[in-house]
C-alpha cells in the first residue's frame, strides 16, 4: 500500500527525523492560510498523489506570495497529473502539502528497501540526491552506498556513520545522520514497510539535515497488525477496477488490451496473457480469481471483466485441482447468463472432472467456444475476438 | 527415487483441525502420504480423521517422529509454526499459507539459521501449491491425479501453471519424479537453485523443468548455477513476458523492480546459460519431450 508524501513525513517526523514545516490544504484559502501558519517569505505548493517525479509534471511550485498560492493551489486541486509512474491516465490532485521552502546546501539519497538476494533489510544512500535511484544507477553507479541489516539485532550505529562517512558529510553532521538513519529504519521495520525513501535528504546551509520529499509503502500482507497504517489508504489514488477486485478477494491488474482474462493462480494468468499475445492478440488484464474458483467469484470475475469497455472477447482458462470443472462450468454458465454476455467467450477447462464440465457448458446451449489446450485457448480467443471486431 | 518426501516419509499438519487443514489433510492421506499426526494448539490429546493430535511441534515428533511438516496455519500466525517445526527437529516443512508479511519470513530465515546445515530444517514455500513425489506422497493441495511417475523434476513459483505442465508432459507419456513448488513471495524457504542442487544430485532425475516468473533475482542465479554445476538438461519458462513493469500481477514477488527482472531479461539470461526455453506455455511438455529425446 502506498501513502502521500505528508503522510510519510508524519511517520518519520515520530521517528525523529527533521522535516521542514508544513501542513495539508484542500482549498486555495487552506493553502494561503498555511503558509501564514508557516510564517517565512517563500513556500512550496506541493501536490500529494501517489507517484514520484511530480516536479517535471508541473505538481510543485514554489511560490513567494499569497496570491502566487492561491493560483497554485487553484490551478492543481482537482487536476489530473501525469508522471511516468502514474501511467498516460495520471492522477487526480485532490490534497496540497504546503510547506517551507529550504536554503539548500546539497542533496543526498537515502531509502530503505527489502533486498531479495540478501532477504533482508537494506539500506541505499548516494551522494548524488534529487535524481531518482534509476537514473543514479546509470548515470554515477559508483556513488552508491548499501548496508544490509542483521534481522537479529537491527541496524546499528556503525553502519549508519560508516554510510554518513561515505557520504562526505561534515564530522559535525554525522550524529544527525546516525538518527535520521536510525529513525528511518525503525519506522521501516516497526510499521512493516517495503520501502522508505527520502530523496532528496538535505543539507540546509544553516547545517541541518532535512527530509525535503519523502515516500513509503507498506506490506499488505502485514496491515493486519498496523491499523494506523491502513487508515491513511487513500483511495482515490487507485484504480477503481482493481479496488473493486482487491475487496472481492480477486487480483486484478488493467493493461490496455482487447481481451479479457479469467483465470485461476497468478502463475497460469501471466502465462495465458503471454499465451494471448503469442497468438497475435492483446490482453486486456491480469486476472487471477484463486485456487477456489466458486461460482460466486466466477461471477464476480465476469462482471468486472466486462467493467472495462475495452473488452472484446474474454478468455477463461481454469485449471482445476481443488475445486473440479463441473464447478467452474456451472459458475461460467450462470455468469453469462446473468450479464447477458454479448461478445465471444472462449473456454478452457482442465483438471479434475473435465468432462463432466464440459458436458455442463455443451447442454446449457450458450454459444460457449470451447477449447481443449492453452494455445487452442489463445488461439480460438485472438480469431474470435478478429472476427467480432471485423479484423480477420 | 525422489527428492525431499517419498512413500515411508512420516508427515504431521500444523493447523490439523482447520478447515483447509482437514480438507487438505483428507487428500493426502487418500492419495497415500504418511500422514502421523497434527498439531493444533489447545486441542493436544484428542485424535482427528483417525490421527492422534498434539499441542506443540516437539509433543507430535517425540511421540510420531515425524521427519515433514505441512503449514496451513493462518498468515498472521504462521511464521511462528515455522519457526516452531524448525524447533521441534523437523527436516522438512511446506509452507501453503499465503500473505505471511515479508519481514516475518526474514525473522524466520535468520532463526532457521541457528542450526548447523545438517540439522537444519529446508522449507519451500510459503504461498506455494507443495510437493508431490507421484505415485509416492503428497504434501501440498495439487491436484495429485494430474501427476505421471517418471524421470523429470519440476520446480516452479506458481501452483497451476505447474499443473499445466504436468498435465502437457503427461499427456506425452512424461512423468515426474519430483515436482516442487518454491512459492510465490519475495522471500521463500528454498530458491530454484537449491531444488535444482537436489535434483542433480537424484539419480532417478534426468531432467529438470523450471518454472519462474517476473520479479526477485532467483531465476539468474539457477541460471548461472546451470551453466557451471548442472550435468542434466534444464527446460525453463517465465510467464510475464507481457506484464508491466512496478505493478504487481498476484504474487506478492511478481514484480519487475530492477533491473534483469522482467520476463525477457530472465529468458535471455536463461538461454545464454545453456537452459532450453520453451517458446510459449503451450509447449512446456514438448520442449521437453524434445530434450528428452536428445539425451536419449
Amino acid at each position: 500500500m502506498d501513502i502521500h508524501e505528508y503522510q510519510a513525513k508524519e511517520i518519520l517526523k515520530d521517528f525523529g527525523i527533521a522535516i521542514p514545516a508544513g501542513g495539508l490544504a484542500y482549498s486555495p484559502e487552506q493553502a494561503v492560510y498555511r503558509a501564514k501558519e508557516i510564517g517565512g517569505e517563500k513556500w512550496v505548493v506541493k501536490a500529494q498523489i501517489h507517484s514520484g517525479a511530480r516536479g517535471k509534471a508541473g505538481g510543485i511550485k514554489v511560490c513567494s506570495s499569497d496570491h502566487e498560492i492561491w493560483e497554485t493551489a487553484d490551478d492543481l486541486l482537482g487536476k489530473r497529473l501525469v508522471t511516468h509512474q502514474t501511467g498516460p491516465r495520471g492522477k487526480v490532485v485532490h490534497r496540497l502539502y504546503i510547506e517551507a521552502a529550504t536554503s539548500i546546501e546539497r542533496e543526498i539519497y537515502l531509502a530503505f528497501v527489502l533486498d531479495r538476494q540478501s532477504e533482508r533489510v537494506m539500506v541505499v544512500a548516494s551522494g548524488e540526491g534529487g535524481m531518482e535511484i534509476e537514473e543514479i544507477a546509470v548515470k554515477r553507479p559508483q556513488s552508491i552506498l548499501r548496508q544490509s541489516v542483521e534481522p537479529a539485532v537491527g541496524m546499528q550505529d556503525f553502519q549508519c556513520r560508516e554510510i554518513a562517512f561515505g557520504l562526505g558529510l561534515p564530522a559535525a553532521m554525522v550524529s544527525q545522520a546516525v538518527t535520521t538513519i536510525q529513525g528511518c529504519y525503525r519506522a521501516f521495520r516497526d510499521l512493516d514497510a517495503t520501502m522508505a525513501e527520502i530523496n532528496p535528504l538535505v543539507v540546509t546551509k544553516d547545517g541541518r539535515l532535512l527530509a525535503l520529499d519523502a515516500k513509503m509503502a507498506f506490506d499488505d500482507s502485514a496491515l493486519f497488525r498496523h491499523a494506523s497504517i491502513s487508515e491513511l489508504r487513500d483511495k482515490s489514488q487507485e484504480d477503481p477496477r482493481e479496488m473493486a477486485a482487491g475487496d472481492r478477494g480477486l487480483s486484478y491488474v488493467g493493461l490496455d488490451g482487447n481481451i479479457g482474462c479469467i483465470i485461476n493462480g497468478a502463475g497460469l494468468a501471466m502465462a495465458t496473457m503471454d499465451m494471448i499475445k503469442h497468438a497475435g492478440g492483446e490482453p486486456a488484464n491480469f486476472l487471477d480469481i484463486g485456487g477456489g474458483a466458486s461460482p460466486e467469484r466466477t461471477a464476480k470475475a465476469f462482471n468486472l471483466v466486462l467493467s472495462d469497455d475495452k473488452v472484446q472477447a474474454i478468455l477463461v482458462n481454469i485449471f482445476a485441482g481443488i475445486n473440479r470443472c463441473d464447478w467452474v462450468a456451472e459458475g461460467v454458465v450462470q455468469a453469462v447468463k446473468k450479464t447477458e454476455l454479448k461478445i465471444p467467450l472462449v473456454v478452457r477447462l482442465s483438471g479434475t472432472n473435465v468432462e463432466e464440465g464440459r458436458k455442463i457448458l455443451k447442454a446449457s446451449g450458450l454459444p460457449i467456444i470451447m477449447a481443449e489446450t492453452l494455445a487452442d485457448a489463445a488461439d480460438k480467443a485472438v480469431a474470435a475476438w478478429k472476427q467480432a471486431t471485423g479484423k480477420a | 527415487m525422489s527428492i525431499l518426501i517419498d512413500a515411508k516419509t512420516p508427515v504431521i499438519v500444523q493447523g490439523f483441525t482447520g478447515q483447509i487443514g482437514t480438507f487438505h489433510a483428507k487428500e493426502m492421506m487418500e492419495y497415500g502420504t504418511n500422514v502421523v499426526g497434527g498439531v493444533t494448539p489447545g486441542k493436544g490429546g484428542g485424535t482427528h480423521l483417525g490421527r492422534p493430535v498434539f499441542n506443540t511441534v516437539k509433543e507430535a515428533v517425540d511421540a510420531t517422529g515425524a521427519q515433514a511438516s505441512i503449514i496451513f496455519v493462518p498468515a498472521p500466525f504462521a511464521a511462528d509454526s515455522i519457526m516452531e517445526a524448525a524447533d521441534a527437529g523437523i527436516r522438512y516443512c511446506v509452507a501453503i499459507t499465503d500473505g505471511i508479511p515479508a519481514q516475518d519470513m526474514i525473522r524466520v530465515k535468520r532463526y532457521m539459521r541457528r542450526y548447523r546445515a545438517e540439522n537444519r530444517m529446508r522449507l519451500t514455500g510459503p504461498n506455494c501449491a507443495g510437493t508431490i513425489s507421484p505415485g509416492q506422497a503428497m504434501m501440498g493441495i495439487m491436484p495429485g491425479h494430474i501427476y505421471m511417475k517418471g524421470i523429470v523434476g519440476i520446480v516452479g513459483r506458481s501452483g497451476t501453471l505447474g499443473y499445466e505442465a504436468a498435465s502437457q508432459m503427461k499427456a506425452l507419456g512424461i512423468g515426474v519424479t519430483t515436482s516442487v513448488g518454491i512459492g510465490g513471495d519475495p522471500i521463500n524457504g528454498s530458491s530454484f537453485k537449491d531444488i535444482l542442487e537436489l535434483f542433480q544430485d537424484d539419480p532417478e532425475t534426468k531432467a529438470i523443468m523450471m518454472i519462474g516468473e517476473i520479479g526477485g533475482p532467483q531465476e539468474a542465479e539457477a541460471a548461472h548455477f546451470v551453466k557451471e554445476n548442472m550435468q542434466k538438461p534444464v527446460v525453463g519458462y517465465i510467464a510475464g513476458l507481457t506484464a508491466p513493469k512496478g505493478r504487481r500481477m498476484g504474487h506478492a514477488g511478481a514484480i519487475i523492480s530492477a533491473f534483469g527482472e522482467s520476463a525477457a531479461e530472465k529468458v535471455e539470461i536463461l538461454q545464454e546459460c545453456g537452459v532450453t526455453v520453451a517458446p510459449s506455455p503451450a509447449d512446456l511438455g514438448s520442449t521437453m519431450a524434445r530434450v528428452l529425446k536428445k539425451v536419449g
